[in-house]
């Protein structure tokens, strides 16, 4: 599943049970504080970060070391989910 | 025959299927995996009725609650009641299970039995007493424990700040597996920080059963930096395990001596909270075997357990892992009342510690199932790197406030 697919994807999700590895993300992302929220994020946008956070070029405290749990369709999935929430 | 059936069959499912009560989930336990499974719940699917058991009106959270004892922080900011679980639509019950009947799939109060269709127990942990000859009920109003938040952690609080500058500080760190494997290493870590600026000629001594424990170079690096003459480690090895509590005398002895302290804090050997060893969910190691598809207990049907009193494999017992999982178990089981087969799950835990204010190391990990086990996916998680640099921590120590603020608020509303 490549990127250009996310959008096709998002439309099915709306109340669907999240992926798997989604419903953990709310433990941080969520309420109100510096850490960015994810529920109607642009799904694109997440799977950008996720991929930069994997491989490393983008600043961060523990999402590079999470991001690496999971690969790139996972993170699509798990980014397509978001969007709808 | 074979037709007759097939038409009963045909003209008595619809019947059923609108006869039938909504299914009901019975929750034990109203802390960070109990709470957030409910909540979630009901949220998968709003047909189930959910209920969630809980003694008490207020929860007390452990997270964050090493500050307090440091003076860091108050009490107030550590208690979450249910009124944001209750209006998530969950029937929330004050009250103690006496028991669980899992063949006739029942809790009971008493002689009231409150029947299910799938139960999910979040029981958290509790002390093993006398595990450590000597520590008993009575020992822990002496030396407290403060490893279940509230009143507990005020009277640690109070006894540091009665002791004279010039103390001797005694923590006593227990083996493997117990709640928050970091947490010992936090609080002596804040309470260090407490002494070398509120009473410096006092001291701080871990005793610990272990030899190596969770983030332990980034500890040992700040404990050196920050703490070098208000904090000892005595590990397994230099004869740390601490094999009897004197409450009498406040001491602990161990293989190699003893140590008499102004102020004691023994963490004790730990077990899943007693309702589980009672529901018959519990091995004879004190902990409670599970799938880790669904948490459901590998002991007895139809029973789920998740959060501290859970063998989860990879995953620590932290506050971070019962939401998660709490979350996957609300999930799975949504999707078994429906009659479908859950997804196999990814479970992140991300546990963060202070080592002083403002300054935070992380351990991170991303887990899947394997063999009947949640195991770590290789190649992810770890912790904070060793030169990670001062504004790094700083965000962490701002990154772990932020954390506690939305679980909290996505746990209890």
């Amino acid at each position: 599943m490549k990127a250009g697919s996310v959008v096709a994807l998002t439309a099915l999700l709306g109340g669907a049970a999240p992926p798997p590895g989604a419903s953990s993300c709310s433990g941080c992302h969520g309420g109100v504080t510096p850490i960015p929220v994810l529920a109607g994020r642009n799904a694109a946008d997440i799977v950008a970060a996720l991929d930069a956070f994997r491989a490393g070029s983008k600043p961060a405290t523990v999402m590079d070391r999470i991001a690496k749990g999971f690969s790139h369709d996972e993170m699509v999935a798990i980014a397509a989910w978001w969007e709808q929430q | 025959m074979k037709r007759r059936a097939l038409i009963g069959t045909v003209l008595a499912a619809p019947f059923i299927a609108r006869a039938q009560p909504a299914p009901r989930v019975v929750v034990v336990g109203g802390g960070f995996g109990g709470a957030t499974a409910a909540r979630f719940l009901r949220r998968a699917d709003a047909r189930i009725e959910v209920v969630l058991v809980e003694p008490n009106s207020t929860f007390v959270a452990c997270p964050f609650s090493n500050e307090v004892i440091a003076g860091e922080r108050d009490i107030a900011a550590q208690l979450f009641g249910y009124r944001g679980v209750a209006m998530s639509g969950v029937r929330v019950v004050q009250s103690t299970v006496t028991a669980i009947h899992p063949d006739r799939r029942s809790v009971a109060f008493g002689d009231n039995l409150l029947p299910y269709d799938r139960l999910i127990l979040s029981p958290g942990i509790d002390i093993a007493w006398n595990a450590l000859p000597g520590y008993d009920e009575a020992a822990a109003e002496r030396m407290p424990h403060a490893w279940k938040a509230g009143e507990q952690t005020l009277l640690l609080r109070r006894q540091l700040e009665a002791m004279p500058d010039g103390g001797v500080v005694v923590m006593c760190s227990p083996a493997n597996p117990y709640r928050c494997p970091p947490g010992p290493y936090e609080r002596a870590s804040l309470i260090a920080y407490y002494l070398k600026t509120q009473k410096p000629h006092s001291k701080m001594i871990v005793l610990d059963s272990k030899d190596v424990f969770s983030k332990q170079k980034l500890f040992q690096a700040a404990w050196k930096a920050l703490y070098p003459d208000h904090l000892e480690w005595v590990s397994l090895s230099d004869g740390g395990r601490v094999t009897r509590i004197d409450p009498a005398t406040n001491t602990f002895e161990t293989d190699f001596g003893s140590h008499k302290a102004d102020v004691a804090n023994v963490i004790p050997p730990q077990r899943a909270g007693a309702i589980a060893t009672a529901a018959g969910v519990a091995d004879r190691t004190g902990w409670c075997p599970i799938d880790p598809v669904t948490f459901e207990s590998k002991l007895q049907p139809n029973v789920h357990v998740i959060g501290d009193a859970a063998i989860a494999g990879a995953m620590p017992k932290s506050a971070f892992a019962a939401n998660a999982q709490a979350k996957v178990c609300a999930d799975a089981v949504a999707a078994l009342l429906a009659g479908n087969a859950p997804e196999e799950p990814r479970l992140i835990n991300t546990c963060y510690s202070l080592v002083a204010p403002g300054d935070a190391i992380s351990i991170a990990g991303v887990y899947r199932p394997v063999n009947g086990q949640l195991a770590d996916i290789e190649g992810a998680g770890g912790s904070t790197p060793l030169n990670a640099t001062t504004e790094q921590r700083a965000k962490e120590a701002e990154y772990a406030d932020a954390w506690f603020q939305t679980i909290t608020r996505e746990t209890f509303g």
